[in-house]
């Protein structure tokens, strides 16, 4: 049901029960493309790419019985625009196992703009060894790539202007869950 | 993830020369970002690109062995070019001034001077000379940022939060540019100092300031370290030979009996108190300031401090240089 928040929260786009089912959707496009669960690992870039990371898992225990590790992948000190603002504390990274040999690691992230986050979660986790195969799942895909990266397993595909804003709201970080968009041309 | 999160820190300053250019918040975050610069240094790929293209001159005009190397494999493990110059084999030797020195390797377009010498307040001075963002690796008796950072990473890792923790600081207070450093960064974190030494070895001054900051003053070690405050850590000071003159203490014995942590006292403290943690800023007088069953002891963080130093030394570097100039969006 779309609702209005308040005055300046724009429009929600996602509702916590569109929510739920989109990530439902996602947990089992993962399976399917990996068929199964083994040597999935899932990573999420802080901060609500490590909620949606650990939501994903627990969709997939349940659907297959088997605990996928899960772990956050920093990107701080991997992004490309360092000096173009003020530096940011780091969040933490911890990747399961210590490793990412050999295995299937799907990235998680709230939402795909430039795909600069993307590249620096590349090099990043180029630095914890050599993956298998790297995936991407997202909440919402805005469009406005800037580097040629495309995401696995999209939630919602959003079409938004450059002067629209994209709000994604998880439990555990906010106080409600929902993603809305704002500002822009009307 | 361009759209949510992205909080901005509070303004790091443009040169880090004293604890007192920083506040609660600011160290903080300098002591956060050095948790996730330990990762760095527990990985096996030890080189993260944040300061690719950026070059850190350690310009040290003193004698050291970690601060100098921990700087040196800090900025080498954030990829910047890192050069060491020493005083002795620079131009100062053939009678070049500080100033033209600092003004020569500055005009070469470096990013940071990191910098020690003898004279207090010579980072200062030179902050005001260059265009590179300088960083006090030690000044005289003035200044050690970076050693109460590490210090007070090293203490948090170990006892917690130092908010209402008992930090007891020993020696030589009139030569210890790292007790300066911690009174002020140990205070602003909310922990309780007492700083222990002989008469002689206090600096003039002293009462005035710690009354001002909220630090005590003590003579006499076994009656802080039995006291009814309780000791959550301890550190011990070096006694600094090469800046006395003689006269402060009779003999090194003496000094030993009382303001040393010798084993039957280092015994009686871990009896008291099992929990509590010795420090020690390094180079150690093993016998003098500290006993080796000291700096041996299960208790010792002494090369937890080393370890610490390097990522504490990133996260000071990365604040500093990594962000845009000026500190502005």
């Amino acid at each position: 049901m779309p609702r209005e928040d308040s005055p300046g929260e724009g429009r929600v786009v996602l509702s916590d029960a569109d929510i739920a089912r989109v990530l439902k959707r996602i947990a089992h496009e993962i399976l399917e493309a990996n068929k199964g669960a083994s040597d999935l690992v899932l990573l999420g870039i802080p901060s609500r790419g490590v909620l949606l990371a650990q939501r994903l898992a627990a969709i997939i225990a349940e659907v297959e019985g088997t605990a996928v590790p899960t772990g956050a992948l920093d990107i701080t000190m991997y992004r490309d625009d360092l000096r173009k603002q003020p530096t940011r504390t780091p969040m933490p990274t911890s990747i399961p196992g210590g490793t990412v040999d050999a295995r299937v690691v799907v990235l998680v992230d709230d939402v795909l703009y430039s795909g600069r986050t993307v590249r620096a979660a590349l090099d990043a986790l180029g630095d914890y060894g050599r993956p298998r195969a790297v995936r991407l799942a997202v909440l919402v895909d805005r469009g406005h790539r800037e580097l040629p990266i495309r995401a696995d397993h999209v939630g919602k595909n959003l079409p938004t202007s450059h002067s629209e804003k994209v709000r994604v709201r998880l439990l555990g970080h906010d106080d409600h869950e929902s993603v809305t968009i704002a500002g822009g041309e009307p | 993830m361009s759209d949510s999160t992205a909080s901005a820190t509070a303004t790091m300053p443009r040169h880090l020369l004293s604890i007192a250019d920083l506040d609660a918040d600011l160290i903080r975050t300098l002591l956060d970002t050095a948790t996730q610069m330990q990762d760095v240094q527990r990985r096996e790929v030890k080189k993260i690109p944040t300061l690719r293209g950026r070059t850190v001159i350690n310009l040290f005009f003193e004698d050291s062995t970690r601060t100098r190397s921990s700087f040196e494999i800090a900025g080498k493990w954030m990829s910047a070019d890192t050069i060491n110059i020493t005083g002795k084999g620079s131009s100062t030797s053939k009678g070049e001034s500080l100033r033209d020195t600092v003004m020569t390797i500055d005009a070469m377009g470096v990013d940071a001077l990191v910098m020690r010498h003898s004279a207090s307040g010579a980072a200062h001075q030179v902050a005001g000379w260059v265009d590179a963002h300088v960083i006090n690796a030690g000044d005289g008796t003035h200044e050690h940022p970076t050693q109460a950072l590490l210090d007070a990473y090293t203490m948090e890792q170990r006892i917690g939060g130092l908010a209402g923790k008992h930090v007891v600081i020993v020696g030589d207070l009139t030569h210890s540019r790292v007790f300066r450093s911690n009174v002020l960064s140990l205070r602003m974190l909310g922990a309780d100092v007492t700083v222990v030494a002989p008469v002689t070895l206090m600096p003039s001054g002293i009462r005035a300031w710690s009354e001002a900051d909220g630090f005590a003053l003590s003579n006499d070690l076994d009656l802080i370290l039995t006291g009814d405050r309780g000791v959550d850590a301890l550190m011990m000071l070096r006694v600094q030979k090469e800046r006395m003159s003689g006269g402060y203490f009779p003999t090194a014995r003496e000094y030993t009996v009382g303001y040393g942590l010798t084993r039957p006292r280092l015994q009686r403290l871990v009896a008291d108190h099992p929990k509590v943690v010795i420090c020690h800023p390094g180079p150690m007088n093993r016998g003098l300031e500290i006993s080796a069953d000291a700096a041996d002891a299960a208790q010792s963080l002494i090369l937890d401090q080393v370890a610490a130093g390097v990522a504490v030394r990133m996260s000071v570097l990365y604040h500093l240089l990594a962000g845009a100039e000026g500190g502005a969006a």
